[in-house]
């Protein structure tokens, strides 16, 4: 086999016509439904505990633990996984996304002991988000201050 | 004498025989359309185990104690044991042999381990250093998730070029007399990286690697495609054969006729949502234990070209950017 960079090249471009591309429009559109959808079940519950007196701040912090515990109610009985297969970036992006991807890597590693396991391989995804999330939170709050 | 032909061929001098198969899968690949022909789908994922890796290892010693009782054999009798899986370290067959106290060779191959097992499995037996010798390769889908890719129960999408990792395991038993049909040559395969980095895309990393394998065989026996009733590669899936067919094209050699992939065999594409087909050791294992022998059995097959392909890439290699080599290996098996 031929595997000069020439070749190499060119074998990129055959395969890139035989590969399929995902299903940019219908990914989308099932991404907003279920993104949207995920949000309005989140207002529901705002207003919901607005309408019970509370305050905003304490109704948002609220609304936000109820979609984590949901999320982790249904990774645990295999059903985000579904709505993730489904939904894509809908099902990810929200909140209940992190709580799925917190979730799934805990109930995958289990069999490795509580330490080295759950401990250790729960933020194996979510990690990254918590690190570049804190960093980006300081880095604009540095901003803000300076800037004021 | 000399048994060795060519670049990268050898054609046994007494070539050894499938004395017996068996083939072991899970509960997707027994609702697919080769169902009838595995010795047993497990209902159950797990085979009764506590984790994917023990699984594994379970379906791998199932499989094992199968063929060597449908050979007629006690599993003293097996001389060297060749086993191959994807887990980290070979874990699958490690575990899976450990119980039976036979001398052991774990081939890491990628999903090319049947194809490895073969044909070192016959090399021995020819080599007049074993009577009978055991090959098997297996693949858990849940293992392989988990120690390639994500959580099962991550909620993601996966690309349209991506393959099912089959849950399955195929064993044979190779012997020097029997009736047959009988390894009469392999080729093995060198290592091709024609520079893909998608870890999404395997069949478009191991069909260069095929194309390879294939060429060299055929210069090496001066055969050519129409030889063989059938050239089955391992899972290279739907987007790998395409490839594999227009590479071929180009060297001048026509696979349309006889072409076929186990990793399109064992799932139906469009009812099973594994999008670009089966991978994984178990696939072509499976297929080759559980329906390729069968057809070769009723003589509906009688020169097989069986090229089981793996990438050969680590998650590692792949987060380092590094881009995917792959390999394949040949084997003949004939009826006589």
């Amino acid at each position: 086999m031929n595997q000069s960079e020439v070749a190499k090249q060119e074998y990129a471009l055959l395969v890139e016509q035989a590969s399929p591309g995902s299903k940019v429009a219908g990914n989308c559109l099932r991404a907003f439904l279920v993104g949207g959808g995920i949000c309005v079940v989140g207002q529901i519950f705002k207003n919901a505990l607005l309408a019970l007196g509370m305050a905003n701040d304490d109704a948002s912090l609220v609304t936000a633990c109820i979609l984590v515990v949901i999320a982790v109610l249904l990774t645990s009985v295999g059903l985000y996984s579904k709505i993730g297969k489904f939904a894509g970036a809908g099902a990810i992006v929200p909140i209940t996304g992190f709580a799925n991807a917190i979730t799934a890597p805990a109930i995958e590693y289990k069999k490795e002991g509580l330490v080295l396991g759950v401990g250790a391989k729960m933020f194996v995804i979510a990690g990254p988000v918590i690190v570049y999330g804190a960093m980006a939170s300081v880095l604009v709050g540095l901003f803000h201050f300076f800037m004021r | 004498m000399k048994k060795y032909i060519g670049r990268q061929t050898v054609k046994f001098a007494n070539p050894p025989s499938v004395l017996a198969a068996a083939s072991v899968v899970g509960p997707k690949e027994g609702e697919g359309p080769l169902c009838d022909f595995f010795d047993v789908v497990s209902p159950d994922v797990l085979f009764g185990m506590e984790s994917w890796e023990m699984a594994e290892s379970e379906m791998v010693r199932r499989t094992a104690a199968l063929a060597v009782q449908k050979a007629g054999l006690h599993m003293e009798d097996i001389r060297y044991m060749l086993a191959g899986d994807l887990l980290s370290h070979n874990s699958g067959s490690n575990f899976g042999m450990r119980s039976f106290g036979r001398p052991f060779f774990g081939l890491y191959g990628a999903c090319s381990a049947m194809g490895k097992g073969l044909g070192l499995g016959a090399m021995l037996v020819d080599g007049g250093y074993a009577e009978y010798v055991l090959a098997s390769a297996s693949s858990h889908f849940c293992g392989a998730e988990k120690t390639f890719r994500f959580p099962l129960e991550l909620g993601t999408q996966r690309p349209p070029t991506a393959g099912w990792t089959v849950t399955g395991c195929g064993t044979v038993v190779l012997a020097a007399q029997g009736n047959g049909p009988y390894i009469t040559a392999a080729t093995t395969g060198v290592i091709v990286d024609m520079g893909i980095t998608d870890a999404n895309n395997m069949g478009a990393a191991m069909a260069p690697a095929a194309v390879d394998v294939l060429i060299n065989h055929f210069k090496d026996l001066n055969v050519g495609p129409s030889h063989y009733d059938a050239i089955i590669t391992g899972d290279l899936g739907f987007i790998g054969r395409d490839l594999l067919l227009a590479l071929m094209d180009d060297a001048g050699y026509d696979l349309h006729k006889n072409l076929g992939d186990c990793g399109m065999l064992i799932y139906d594409r469009a009812g099973q949502d594994v999008h670009a087909g089966g991978s994984g050791c178990g696939c072509s294992a499976a297929v080759f234990a559980g329906y390729l022998l069968d057809r070769m059995k009723k003589r509906e097959i009688n020169r097989l070209l069986f090229v089981p392909t793996g990438a050969l890439h680590s998650v590692a290699t792949v987060q380092q950017g590094e881009t995917m080599p792959a390999i394949a290996h040949a084997v003949v098996i004939e009826n006589k």
